[in-house]
């Protein structure tokens, strides 16, 4: 380091940069807000489309976005929260533990196209779903359980050892011990994390375009074996594969502002969750 | 002696959910790789090494993944040429030199790009980006591997920045504290010292980037142009592995073919993923011992 000039140098350098990437994520959301909350009213957030997405609302996809949000995390919630449990409170160092916690980061590094050709070949086709809601949110689930496993087992680790010590040595059994002195401070930890699981189903696309969603269906499901259109998907298609691109373009900022609110939205929550119950308990 | 059983039981259950994440991978790479196998018979993996995509012709369809593979890789490399800088970058300046307050701002304002629908980017490219790259470099079209890249720098800078910087706070005060006392300034601190320390984290954080940016499908399809050709030009417009799958899986019939090479594409990817993830873990590891 030949001056201070040099260090001021560097020093501005990275500050610029780092504000570079905050002004671009401000940019992405002025522009989709800016040009997206014109679009909404009433009538596009409450009515069928029309003529193949070119008019009218989006409402089919929006309840298809949060029946499949709603489905997903009634699949994984239990089975991230369970897996959870057993590697935070029962397993000991070994070789299935290992095994489970590679799958686990395996899991979590799967390109989601692969879910889908998974959900697509599994779901779909050996388990005679069809495309339909129920296969889509298998393969939604199976992609979020990493995020709900790490973040419960967070949560249940943040739990001092006293208090499962004092309960097992007033001779509460093990399960009596987690049910009663252990969940009952971790649950909110467990449910920030699956928020943001949440968070990251309703706004994939990749693995519901094999599964689940459909093109333009201007209908509501009537059960867990039908299509639904989704916001993502709306999105792309209006966004390429729509005859008149720039016309719908009004359009696709609406489905963008809605999607963008639903997702971030959700993940505010979480946040705003963690902090909640971070100083609710400290220990 | 029923509190027993039940104590049993409810074990029982835990370690069977526990399992079913390893179920999950194996059944991941069995159904993808059952129709990757039917492939490996008929017409034969050689057919994969070929130079052209073109799965569906009146004359003869070929299946060669270079031009997907060369694509991905050209998209990848020049995202991570972008994303290192900017997310060490940042991740250095907002563990070192930012003001606490700045801190506690800025990094939650970053992970919020972590949140956004990779959809959205890829719209915000399209009608942002695109036209911005077609305009500066004067081309026919924006739709090419650049603007492929620089969405995907932008979605895996969150990770980066995330990990790095709890990478670069978990070196021990001491360490900055005997350079300082020294002599050394406080950029050289960080530069010799601080950042040397944190790397196997920093590594581990970027391959993690990485992974993800091979992986991610909406964004790049929705700009990259989509046209299968080998090429290294950032000018280019190139087809991703993962736009391949996305774009034709729609239109394929059951069994053909063609839907069995998009699943071996769609095992390439995998292992892909899979060797950077156990190589990053690797790393990790030593930054979380260490």
């Amino acid at each position: 380091m030949r001056s201070a000039a040099a260090q001021k140098i560097i020093c501005w350098l990275i500050r610029g940069m780092t504000y570079l990437i905050v002004l671009v994520i401000a940019s992405i959301i002025i522009k989709v807000l800016w040009n997206g909350l014109p679009v909404i009213n009433w009538e596009f957030l409450t009515t069928m489309p029309r003529r193949g997405g070119a008019e009218g609302g989006i409402l089919p996809a929006i309840v298809g976005t949060l029946v499949l949000s709603l489905g997903t995390i009634i699949v994984a919630l239990p089975l991230g929260m369970a897996t959870a449990i057993y590697l935070s409170e029962y397993a000991k160092a070994g070789r299935f533990t290992r095994t489970v916690r590679l799958a686990i980061v395996t899991l979590a590094g799967v390109p989601s196209i692969v879910f889908g050709l998974f959900g697509l070949g599994l779901f779909v086709i050996f388990l005679r779903f069809g495309a339909s809601i129920i296969a889509g949110c298998f393969t939604l689930a199976c992609m979020i359980l990493p995020i709900i496993i790490v973040a419960s087992e967070e949560a249940l680790r943040a739990v001092p050892k006293p208090l499962r010590e004092g309960s097992l040595a007033l001779g509460a059994t093990k399960w009596q011990t987690i049910y009663k002195n252990v969940l009952p401070y971790s649950i909110s930890g467990m449910l920030t994390g699956s928020i943001l699981g949440i968070g990251r189903a309703a706004g994939e696309t990749a693995p519901i375009l094999l599964t689940v969603a459909a093109f333009y269906l201007p209908r509501l499901p009537k059960s867990i074996f039908d299509q639904v259109m989704a916001l993502p998907y709306h999105l792309y298609v209006l966004a390429t594969q729509h005859p008149d691109i720039e016309k719908v373009r009004p359009l696709q900022y609406g489905t963008a502002l809605v999607l963008l609110v639903l997702v971030l939205g959700v993940n505010l929550v979480a946040i705003m969750l963690r902090i909640h119950i971070r100083k609710k308990y400290r220990w | 002696m029923k509190a027993v059983w039940k104590e049993k039981a409810i074990k029982l259950i835990l370690w069977a959910t526990a399992s079913t994440s390893i179920l999950i991978v194996i059944g991941i790479f069995v159904f993808v790789g059952k129709e990757a196998g039917h492939f490996a018979v008929e017409p034969g993996l050689k057919e994969l090494l070929g130079s052209r995509w073109v799965p569906v012709s009146f004359q003869k369809e070929s299946f060669g993944l270079l031009p997907l593979i060369t694509g991905s890789l050209l998209v990848t490399a020049l995202a991570t040429l972008l994303t290192i800088p900017f997310g060490v970058g940042a991740a250095v300046y907002i563990s070192e030199l930012a003001k606490p307050t700045e801190r506690e701002i800025l990094k939650p304002f970053i992970e919020i790009l972590a949140g956004i629908p990779s959809v959205v980017i890829g719209f915000f490219g399209l009608v942002v980006l695109v036209p911005l790259i077609k305009g500066i470099f004067n081309l026919s079209t924006g739709l090419t591997a650049l603007a492929g890249a620089v969405l995907l720098a932008l979605m895996a800078i969150p990770t980066v920045v995330s990990i790095s910087e709890d990478a670069i706070r978990s070196v021990p005060a001491s360490f900055k504290a005997a350079s300082l006392a020294l002599g050394a300034s406080k950029m050289q601190t960080i530069w010799k010292v601080t950042v040397p320390a944190a790397l196997p984290g920093i590594v581990a954080a970027v391959m993690l980037g990485i992974g993800r940016v091979i992986g991610e499908t909406m964004a790049v399809m929705m700009v990259t142009g989509n046209a299968a050709v080998i090429t290294a030009s950032p000018f280019d417009s190139v087809r991703t592995m993962t736009a391949t799958i996305a774009a034709e899986m729609g239109e394929v019939a059951f069994g053909s073919i063609h839907y069995r090479a998009l699943f071996c594409v769609g095992i390439v990817l995998l292992l892909a993923t899979f060797g950077l993830n156990i190589i990053a873990q690797k790393f990790l590891k030593r930054y979380r011992m260490g």
